[in-house]
């Protein structure tokens, strides 16, 4: 069922950054760009919850504050820009994968009995992605999750990530670099220029 | 049969020897000298003293001086755990777990252990209640020590594996387990090898005292199996009360992972 919850940003205030208000409708994402050291990654952060941070987030009618952290975050939920694995084993962290999605992310399911020590960096993002999603989150919190990919790779997943936001209606925040992608995936782009967000016009 | 006496001359001849040792290695350029010579003045400074301390305490066989000592006993012991800790957590907690785990456990069993099991009479008769609360203290340090010192360090390590477990919504206990499960097993190591090697790789120290001081070697067995025991509760459940809290201390009430609460190490 998808979800109809926007994730609403109220004044929050983390680091240089200072108070941050936005909205981002179900099924909407809103790209964040600037240069490194903005604070991209802390304003992610700090909307799951996981720096002390000014301000409150709300999912729909939920403010951050009024549910356990760990709740909070299941729903909210934050891919970083590098992954890490505690277990041997891939399948370890993927008790409930999809072998359609495997497939769209160019795996067969034989990957779940691989050691995470062989995979590649863009394995590990791509599965980082699937870890996450298959968590079945109400909202999406993306720090460049195309980062460690090529080209072709980076299409796939940006598609397929893109679907699947639509179809479940998760409200989305992304960071990226790459003005092309910001082009193909955002509906609105936000642009930090020191301590503030502007938004910079796009063509959606 | 009485123990043999040992007079200071016959001690001096070892300490002659320890000298010999630090020459060696100070030669060598082994840089271990001055360490080894600044401990072994400790040994003989602090034993000698304890031995007048202990000489006054077994003769005025007084409740308050008992405990008067049991408790500066436990602060030494409290500092030390602080500081054997390479990232300690800030702001008197590190000191405080150590401190208030070693106290729960030590003196709880040592408590039970003379008036349940050994039953000496009054209860707290310096020459059982003394012995039997450095053995507890000293082990149960070691326990402490090592699991608060692999606890915080291997937080501080694995930082990025934490927080990425808590973005996927696992609760700190669940993020931070593997590590509290680590700590534990570091933390009762030493005595599970020391409980197995005993009487076959080694003599443990006190049945080796009681043997020299004329007990009949049964019974010396069975009050180190007594003393082993005790040691594994205490070290236990000191080790446990230490991860629980360590572990806790280092997350906040929205389950952050705080690792701005531990100190960084002096270099």
């Amino acid at each position: 069922m998808p979800t109809t919850d926007a994730l609403r940003l109220e004044r929050l205030a983390i680091g240089e950054l200072a108070e941050v208000s936005l909205i981002v409708a179900p099924g909407e994402v809103h790209c964040l760009s600037g240069p490194s050291g903005s604070g991209k990654s802390r304003l992610l952060r700090a909307v799951a919850d996981l720096e002390p941070h000014d301000g409150e987030a709300w999912l729909g009618d939920v403010a951050q504050a009024s549910l356990p952290a760990h709740e909070w975050r299941a729903r909210v939920m934050l891919v970083p820009a590098e992954s890490h694995w505690w277990a041997d084993h891939v399948g370890e962290h993927l008790p409930q994968a999809d072998p359609a999605d495997l497939e769209v992310l160019g795996f067969t399911p034989e990957v779940l009995n691989w050691q995470v020590a062989r995979l590649s960096s863009g394995e590990k993002q791509r599965l980082a992605l699937l870890r996450a999603i298959s968590r079945e989150p109400s909202a999406l919190l993306l720090d460049e999750p195309t980062a460690n990919l090529d080209e072709a790779t980076t299409r796939r997943v940006e598609a397929w990530l893109n679907e699947r936001i639509r179809e479940r209606g998760w409200p989305t925040l992304w960071v990226a670099h790459d003005a092309a992608q910001i082009a193909r995936v955002a509906n609105h782009h936000w642009h930090i220029d020191g301590a503030e967000l502007s938004q910079v016009p796009t063509w959606t | 049969m009485d123990v043999i006496e040992l007079t200071w001359w016959q001690l001096a001849l070892a300490a002659l020897m320890v000298v010999a040792l630090a020459g060696c290695t100070a030669a060598m350029r082994l840089g271990m000298s001055r360490s080894l010579l600044i401990a072994a003045a400790r040994t003989v400074i602090q034993l000698a003293l304890i031995g007048l301390v202990l000489e006054a305490l077994f003769a005025a066989e007084r409740l308050l001086w008992v405990a008067l000592m049991a408790f500066t006993m436990l602060l030494i012991a409290g500092r030390e755990v602080m500081a054997r800790q390479k990232r300690r957590l800030i702001g008197g907690w590190a000191f405080g777990i150590g401190t208030v785990a070693m106290f729960v456990s030590s003196f709880t069993v040592t408590v039970l252990t003379l008036t349940v099991i050994i039953g000496s009479e009054p209860w707290y008769r310096p020459q059982y209640a003394i012995p039997l609360l450095g053995m507890m203290l000293g082990n149960t340090m070691t326990g402490v020590a090592l699991a608060l010192d692999r606890l915080t360090d291997t937080a501080w390590r694995q930082r990025a594996v934490i927080e990425n477990r808590l973005m996927l919504g696992q609760r700190w206990q669940e993020a931070i387990g593997d590590i509290r499960r680590e700590a534990m097993r570091s933390g009762l190591m030493p005595m599970i090898n020391a409980m197995a090697a005993a009487g076959v790789v080694s003599l443990p120290g006190m049945m080796t005292g009681q043997i020299l001081a004329g007990s009949p070697p049964a019974l010396a067995v069975k009050y180190q199996i007594l003393v082993m025991f005790t040691i594994t509760l205490g070290t236990g459940f000191g080790t446990l009360a230490a991860v629980a809290a360590g572990s806790r201390r280092l997350f906040d009430g929205r389950q952050r992972l705080r690792l701005d609460r531990l100190s960084t190490p002096r270099s």
